[in-house]
């Protein structure tokens, strides 16, 4: 199939960066970024700038693959990050634009590329259990009921990839933030610091300067993993909680 | 010849690391604050090992290429972890887990690495459990455990299909919280480009910052490599696009040893490549194969009509079939081990029975399973004499229930709907259960250099089971190297702060400066890709599946003749002072030509077939592998030298505890 | 900075503040459109007005509505807030908008919230300015002990006007938008999400969002058409 390209071309965090067009020829069996590989191939070739993107285990679950594709957040398919998106979804003859996750956040690093260390620095303030190494009593000691580790799992399935924010009208970090916060504080071994953690990590999520949540489910819809905003209504609930009814204050 | 110590610590197998434990030399609380240590990874070895001596009060750097260390591929494990915790009260211990590894590892790991492995593996679960990883249980609210190929008990622990993901996401917020508390500094985004030896330690290394692609001198006490494995030599593998050798080559090219470099684990149940601009393979789980029928056609014209799709697999009848699993290996079927899986297809599909376009692929067939499973389950609802209407409906119920998810990947991938017509599948380069050569400290031969995980070659000999990457991993890093390092550590307490303005570090920076500069300087017309490419094709026809002298001689040329033209004709668009992708594939390719070069003579020297390892001319009668015990007990180290020839180091391998014995599956 | 203070600058606490504010002026819609709903009354305009006599002379009411107009200040005025934080999150705009997942409503709050605001200001001169500055006639009910404001009439007179009319179904529809996003949300943002009640929230949304601007926008049509 004959594809034009609409891709954001930017030499670093200090240019303006413009889309720039591209033919590209693929076949309904290559996956996105294959078909961005071919696109490289193609510029190296002709001796011009490779097109920066990031990407690594391309089978879904890394989260370093990011982009916007005609304005959805790894592109059309539902439950599908870049990677594993086919061109079999799209037709002969179609333009795409490819831009990236867009986010004062998420500082601009090159082409496709985004700084996404804010999510770090989020899960370094406070996105784990304080246990050291050796300290642990058997893994059986708490049970902990199917539902509830099932329902850990769900909100632990994020990948990091930083979609929810890229789809967000606002670039809210809101769904990422409280995924990890509901699957330590679901569990009993995280429920101990869950106010704590729930304080830390929203302050450190606002600091970030990402936008506030106005509950428009656009994460919940882009998230790959299909995390679901209840646990953005977990966080409201624990963030209140913690704020105004415990004695404690967290620095 | 390097003298190699294992320092296997004396006494009975089962004493001897509680014992060296408590034995060994400790770093005081005061002296630790003065020690850094440097650690290059954030999979589950290094990011396990960065938690861990960060709590213990060492003074840690931890490196990493990708954007934030929980993108390391650690990440895409999908099966499990094992542990010895006998949970099922069915016969498990630590002992068996042991032994399991030994054999399925055909008897060339290390008796007491092994027994070690085991013993922590039951620590491992209680410690990812406390850190919150959310393992799979039952409604009593205990753990689940599944069984994996090649055992008789059930240890695997698992988190749906995603246990890698999140037993990294364990270590990383370990990490993450050292990294918090000062202990540990993460650099992401930088990529270790050398090793500095000073009065022959390892004392720091070169990186890059990949962003302003400036160079860094990192100087600390020790250095840690936990880079991974070094499948994609073979370009084409269900490694990460990233995964490369570099960081453990540029210790070899420092004088560390390369252990048993050719076993490579070929992984049965991959999905087929698709065109020559594929860039990964994707596993299927090996789970597939126990519902999961393997065939080619037997006649080559329809083995052609399926290829032009003038029949789908659906018209062939039953007796036109080729089951070539259940012929060959009746007693276990489809579910003999993976070398041997793997194998079998290879020669079905060389025999021009490949059933796509690229005539390699083989078909994984749920139609028999659907069937059965519909009879049983319209019985069940009271159905005496079901249509086949309502067989099929019922039967895709069950299967979606237990392989939902993988028939799911695997629509997204192929297009192709597997509840309809059969699955292709094609065995793909998985793990190397080679590495850097470590004694029982994880020490490698250069002092103050460790190694964990799988970029060491410590536990898993020839073949590595199913669940025992990530119980390797994490045992190196959580439970091992902490107390290992401290007998190195403990002869450097009056060691003051190294310092990296040194000439060693002056050297080493501009050595890589050169590297980088040549690799512009050639300016030639063919991209770093394209060689890969060449690399992997020519690994994979010669250093793959199965190997013969003649084939590996002729791959000898061949990856020189590919040496040269890289020099002479690679290009690398844009600059060394950038965020440059194209940059540092090229490095981590040329590495890899050294490396591909390198296995090529392990397997050559190994004149016998064990594991992962299959020579052509070492088999039975019946093409099945044959080891040569008297011969070949050895873990064959290798040593990079100047004038490209390596040189061959052996430890040989004692087994005081088991037997050696040949597997069989017919 | 006090936990307090601290807590109410946060993004979740902010977002605390536009629900609960958004909630109470929900319950507030529906006793005005209660009230309202005597304009319709074929009596001369005896128990509107006096009814409106009661809304501003009792002394509870009277402290209820100064809290209302500061929830309304502070609703805006947090609104407003955050739209600007949320603009400025993100500064580089995508050049393909994404429309296709989120409700056109929940991705325009701000701009129905302004429409809203404006309505109100014209809505309040209109009636209860004109009234608080004595410009209404007065009228004397039997029964009644003093005389009140004819509101009512003022209100008739004004829905005799096409513009004015148009100007309130315009301000219904937005009404109408808000809170089919706002009143669904205002729960979650109270972390009120739960597998079996959400539904029911969601469904209550939807109906309160229909009748009550329905209800207001039926007054002028009603005075337009068929008085």
């Amino acid at each position: 199939m004959d594809l034009t390209l609409k891709i954001w071309r930017q030499k670093g965090p200090n240019d303006k960066g413009r889309l720039e067009t591209y033919q590209v020829k693929a076949t309904e069996e290559m996956s996105f970024l294959e078909m961005l590989d071919v696109l490289n191939q193609q510029l190296i070739e002709e001796k011009k700038d490779p097109v920066a993107f990031d990407h690594d285990c391309r089978e879904g679950i890394c989260g370093a693959c990011s982009m916007v594709i005609n304005g959805r957040a790894h592109g059309p398919q539902k439950a599908t990050t870049t990677c594993q998106l086919h061109m079999r979804h799209f037709k002969d003859g179609d333009t795409i634009t490819v831009e990236p996750f867009r986010a004062d956040s998420f500082p601009a690093v090159k082409d496709l590329v985004v700084d996404r260390s804010a999510f770090d620095r989020i899960i370094q303030a406070g996105g784990y259990i304080s246990v050291n190494t050796g300290q642990a009593p058997d893994g059986n000691d708490i049970p902990i009921e199917k539902g509830i580790a099932s329902k850990a799992f769900d909100a632990a399935a994020c990948i990091g990839c930083g979609a929810c924010v890229a789809a967000c009208p606002n670039a809210s970090a809101m769904l990422f933030t409280s995924a990890k916060v509901s699957h330590l504080s679901l569990l009993p071994q995280g429920a101990v610091e869950g106010e704590r953690r729930a304080q830390l990590m929203v302050n450190q999520m606002d600091k970030e300067g990402f936008g506030n949540c106005s509950n428009t489910g656009a994460c919940e819809v882009e998230c790959p993993k299909e995390i679901s905003i209840s646990n953005i209504a977990r966080l409201n609930r624990q963030f209140i909680k913690s704020s105004l009814s415990t004695d404690k204050v967290v620095e | 010849m390097i003298k190699l110590d294992p320092k296997i610590p004396k006494g009975p197998l089962a004493e001897k690391w509680t014992n060296y434990k408590g034995t060994m030399n400790l770093v005081a609380p005061n002296n630790k604050r003065n020690i850094e240590i440097i650690i290059v990874g954030t999979g589950l070895a290094g990011a396990s090992a960065a938690a861990t001596l960060g709590e213990l009060g060492y003074k840690v750097k931890v490196f990493t290429f990708h954007d934030s260390p929980r993108r390391a591929h650690s990440i895409a494990a999908q099966g499990g972890i094992n542990a010895a915790k006998n949970y099922q009260n069915d016969g498990d211990s630590v002992y068996r887990l042991f032994y399991d590894t030994i054999k399925g590892g055909d008897y060339r790991s290390r008796e007491a690495n092994v027994y070690r492995l085991a013993e922590v593996s039951a620590n491992i679960i209680d410690q990812c459990v406390a850190q919150g990883v959310p393992f799979a249980r039952e409604y009593g609210g205990l753990l689940a455990n599944r069984s994996f190929g090649g055992v008789q008990v059930s240890r695997t622990f698992y988190a749906r299909g995603q246990t890698g993901q999140q037993l990294l996401i364990g270590a990383y917020s370990a990490l993450s919280r050292q990294v918090a508390s000062g202990q540990v500094e993460l650099y992401s985004r930088h990529e270790m480009l050398d090793v500095v030896k000073v009065d022959g330690k390892a004392r720091g290394i070169i990186a890059r910052n990949l962003i302003t692609g400036e160079l860094e001198r990192h100087a600390a006490h020790c250095v840690v490599l936990a880079s991974g494995g070094y499948g994609n030599v073979f370009y084409l593998s269900t490694n990460a696009m990233g995964s490369n050798v570099s960081a453990a080559w540029r210790a070899v090219k420092r004088g560390a040893l390369m252990a048993n470099p050719c076993y490579t684990q070929i992984h049965p149940t991959c999905i087929p490549v698709s065109g020559s601009y594929q860039s990964k393979l994707t596993l299927m789980s090996e789970s597939l194969r126990n519902d999961g029928r393997v065939w080619v056609p037997k006649h080559k014209d329809d083995v052609e009509a399926i290829r032009n799709g003038n029949k789908s697999p659906n018209d062939i009848h039953e007796e036109d079939r080729d089951y070539y699993l259940e012929r060959r290996y009746p007693a276990f079927g489809n579910l003999v081990p993976r070398d041997v899986a793997s194998r079998a297809a290879k020669q079905a599909c060389d025999k021009g029975h490949g059933v796509n376009k690229t005539g390699l692929a083989v078909f994984l067939d749920f139609g028999s399973a659907i069937q059965r499973y519909g009879k049983s389950e319209a019985y069940k609802h009271g159905i005496e004499n079901p249509d086949q209407k309502t067989i099929e409906k019922y039967g895709k119920q069950v299967v979606e229930q237990k392989y939902g998810n993988l028939f799911e990947m695997y629509e997204k991938i192929t297009g192709d709907n597997p509840y309809e017509t059969p699955m292709k599948i094609y065995p793909a380069v998985h793990y190397t259960m080679g590495g850097l050569w470590v004694d029982y400290n994880l020490e490698t031969n250069i002092p103050g250099l460790f190694s964990l995980g799988e970029a060491n070659f410590s536990d898993h000999g020839a073949n590595r089971l199913g669940a025992s990457a990530l119980m390797q991993g994490l045992a190196d890093g959580y439970f091992v190297i902490p107390y290992t390092i401290g007998q190195f550590l403990s002869h450097e307490i009056r060691t003051p702060k190294i310092a990296n303005d040194t000439q060693e570090f002056i050297d080493a920076e501009k050595s890589v400066t050169d590297r980088i500069d040549k690799v512009f300087s050639v300016n030639g017309n063919k991209s770093v890709e394209s060689f890969h490419r060449e690399l992997g094709l020519i690994m994979w026809e010669y250093c793959g599946m199965s190997r013969n002298a003649e084939g590996l001689q002729k791959a000898l040329g061949l990856i020189r003749e590919l040496r040269e033209e890289y020099w002479k004709d690679v290009f690398v668009p844009g600059s060394k002072d950038e965020y440059n992708p194209e940059l540092e594939k090229a490095l981590r390719v040329a590495d890899f030509m050294e490396l591909g070069e390198m296995m090529v003579k392990d397997a050559l020297n190994r004149e016998e077939s064990a594991g992962g390892h299959f020579r052509e001319e070492y088999q039975t009668e019946e093409g099945e592998a044959m080891r040569n015990d008297e011969e070949f007990a050895y873990v064959a180290a290798w040593e990079w030298n100047e004038t490209d020839e390596a040189v061959l180091h052996k430890e040989p391998l004692k087994f005081e505890n088991v037997e050696l014995k040949v597997r069989s599956y017919k | 900075m006090s936990w307090f203070s601290r807590f109410f600058v946060s993004s979740i606490g902010r977002k605390l503040i536009m629900g609960l504010t958004g909630l109470f002026l929900i319950l507030f819609l529906v006793i005005h459109l209660i009230g309202n709903l005597q304009l319709l009354n074929d009596d001369e305009g005896f128990s509107f007005n006096t009814y409106a006599y009661f809304m501003t002379h009792n002394g509870l009411i009277k402290t209820v509505s100064i809290g209302l107009y500061f929830f309304i200040i502070l609703h805006a005025i947090q609104g407003i807030v955050i739209t600007i934080a949320n603009r400025k999150a993100r500064r580089s705009r995508y050049a393909v908008a994404n429309t296709q997942i989120t409700s056109w409503a929940a991705r325009n709050m701000a701009i129905l919230g302004i429409l809203i605001l404006a309505f109100l200001f014209m809505h309040m001169g209109d009636f209860w300015l004109k009234m608080k500055l004595g410009h209404l006639d007065m009228v004397k009910y039997e029964g009644f002990d003093v005389p009140v404001n004819d509101l009512y009439s003022r209100v008739y007179t004004a829905f005799n006007v096409w513009w004015i009319v148009l100007v309130y179904i315009i301000g219904q529809i937005a009404l109408y938008f808000h809170l089919k996003h706002g009143f669904a949300s205002a729960f979650q943002t109270l972390g009120w999400n739960h597998p079996k009640y959400t539904p029911i929230i969601k469904g209550i949304g939807i109906i309160y969002s229909i009748i009550i601007p329905l209800g207001f926008a039926l007054i002028p049509l009603y005075i337009y058409f068929v008085k």
